[in-house]
């Protein structure tokens, strides 16, 4: 047989049934519990006991003499967090279930290609954690009276920072995905380098007060950048004197995020497989 | 056979594992709109040769076409042209029946309508329900439809009807014969012996990672396989004899007038040549010497 005769599949399915699996991926979130708390709810829960928990204290003024609260302090932070919760950690554990529990066995024998699956995933990331953050700006600024920032340029900030992070940790949560060597362990593997991640890139303990090897150390990964990014944002200009070099330093939080983004992408196109043909 | 007769063919089709040969040179074919089952015992080779035919694993050696393709390069033109029922199911499944059919449909060129898939599997009752909430033949059931939802020209079903009461299976059998009668090409691994018999036009027996026998349902094992048996009980003692001739013998036995006690003729059924089959194979397997 030629290969004239084999019918060819139509152009353009790729996109469309990544969209497709937009729809598919999110639905199935939503529907899970423990991803809904954990991933989802998280950051929300975070930022009530932080601000319920100091209520009381005053994190610094700005530059008026307003006094920031604790709420408004943990926002960028949560936020943050909620990159890395809903990329790293959501991608990671759910795609490690899907290869033990032969989900990704049933694709490899179907006519789905890669690269929508992948789409799927990404979009579940971006729809889930665009709600994530909406969420968490709109219980701060109506429940915690967070005033938020009303000029352009920050928002301009929020809008690269929260997509590039958002997108970065998504593909490091599918490169990671390969590392636990069951469902069963994902949890198990996945939660506790995101816990560190997050104590040591500034996002429960001040980055300030961590010492400078420390400091040093969790420059190399991008959430101290992306919480970095969102303080630019969120907290008022005077703020900036805290950090390392006395500025928001915002070209290297795109550098920085920029290269792990890469790295993620390479580790993927070399690293993923349906399946391990001889597992 | 002409090339495009053949759906699937399979030439000294050899798999290793370190010093494991879980398939020794295996040849066969499989023609168009036929239904080919692929018998033997657990961990014989079967599901390795499925499996190599589905591209999921590589060969060590020998050819094999599927569909005029080499599966261990097969692309996804390829693979929407066959539909796959894996051995296992172990999705959790957060959708329902109907979502993931209709999801699933999307994947492929020409997929059936999703409401007639889910009658043929006889799922009407279970649409909207989660699949995890399914039982497991049911879930069997909505793998099954997932296998034939993109009108696979060659589907592969491995073990389907593991966890079917009765009636399923005969409802499987039925949806079975109207792929069937629709032209398309089957290949089936099964324990059920009764469900090769009823579904296949031929079948290919497998011990040992060695095809052993091969051909129409009702000529495995040769005429010798088939000849009846005559059984009796003769002073309390159980005796039978294998003969062509079961009427002659029996009229013998009762010639003195004398009825013969738990008299019985059996024609060996597809299971008892089945047995006979692998059982000779291994014993003739303990007489090799050890290489």
């Amino acid at each position: 047989m030629t290969a004239a005769t084999i019918p060819r599949l139509p152009a353009g399915r790729t996109v469309r049934l990544g969209l497709s699996r937009i729809r598919y991926e999110v639905k199935i979130y939503f529907r899970q519990g423990d991803s809904v708390f954990f991933t989802f709810l998280f950051p929300l829960v975070m930022l009530t006991i932080f601000s319920v928990a100091f209520s009381e204290q005053t994190f610094g003024q700005d530059a008026d003499g307003n006094d920031v609260s604790a709420a408004g302090f943990y926002l960028p932070a949560m936020l943050a967090a909620g990159l890395l919760l809903s990329g790293l950690q959501n991608m990671a554990i759910d795609i490690a279930g899907e290869k033990s529990d032969g989900t990704l066995k049933r694709f490899a024998g179907t006519p789905l290609p890669v690269l929508s699956y992948f789409i799927g995933k990404i979009g579940q990331v971006l729809v889930t954690g665009i709600l994530q953050a909406a969420l968490l700006l709109l219980v701060a600024a109506v429940v915690f009276r967070v005033p938020l920032p009303t000029e352009p340029e920050r928002w301009f900030t929020f809008a690269w920072v929260f997509l590039l992070g958002v997108i970065t940790s998504a593909v490091l949560g599918i490169a990671l995905s390969g590392l636990p060597r069951s469902g069963k362990s994902a949890t198990a593997v996945i939660i506790p380098i995101a816990l560190v991640l997050q104590f040591i890139s500034g996002v429960y303990l001040g980055f300030a007060q961590l010492p400078e090897w420390l400091q040093n150390f969790a420059s190399i990964f991008p959430l101290k950048w992306m919480a970095q990014g969102m303080r630019a944002v969120f907290l008022p200009s005077n703020y900036a004197s805290v950090e390392v070099g006395g500025t928001w330093d915002l070209p290297n939080v795109a550098l920085v995020t920029g290269i792990w983004f890469v790295l993620g992408l390479v580790v993927c196109r070399l690293t993923f497989r349906w399946i391990r043909k001889d597992s | 056979m002409t090339t495009a007769d053949v759906a699937v063919s399979v030439r000294d089709l050899r798999k290793t594992y370190g010093r494991l040969v879980a398939l020794d040179n295996v040849s066969f074919d499989i023609g168009r709109g036929e239904t080919f089952a692929l018998l033997g015992p657990n961990g014989a080779g079967k599901s390795t040769a499925i499996e190599i035919l589905e591209g999921y694993r590589d060969r060590t050696s020998g050819h094999a076409e599927v569909l005029g393709i080499d599966p261990g390069i097969g692309g996804l033109d390829w693979k929407a042209r066959l539909g796959i029922v894996l051995q296992s199911t172990g999705e959790s499944g957060n959708v329902t029946v109907r979502e993931q059919l209709a999801h699933f449909a999307g994947y492929y060129p020409h997929s059936r309508d999703v409401e007639e898939i889910i009658a043929a599997v006889g799922l009407e009752q279970k649409a909207k329900t989660l699949i995890r909430k399914l039982s497991g033949g049911q879930r069997r059931r909505v793998d099954v439809a997932l296998g034939i939802i993109g009108r696979p020209e060659l589907l592969f079903l491995d073990e389907p009807t593991t966890g079917f009461d009765p009636e399923s299976r005969r409802q499987f059998w039925q949806l079975i014969r109207s792929l069937k009668s629709e032209g398309t090409t089957i290949l089936l691994t099964t324990h059920y012996l009764d469900e090769a018999a009823q579904l296949g036009d031929r079948a290919g027996i497998i011990a040992g990672g060695r095809l052993i026998d091969i051909g129409p349902i009702d000529e495995l094992g040769g005429a010798e396989a088939r000849v009846p048996l005559v059984r009796w009980r003769q002073d309390g003692v159980l005796r039978e004899e294998r003969t062509t001739e079961p009427g002659t013998l029996v009229a013998s036995l009762a010639a003195g007038g004398r009825e013969p006690d738990d008299l019985e003729i059996v024609r060996p059924s597809l299971e008892d040549i089945y047995l006979g089959l692998v059982a000779k194979h291994e014993a003739d397997r303990e007489l090799e010497p050890v290489s």
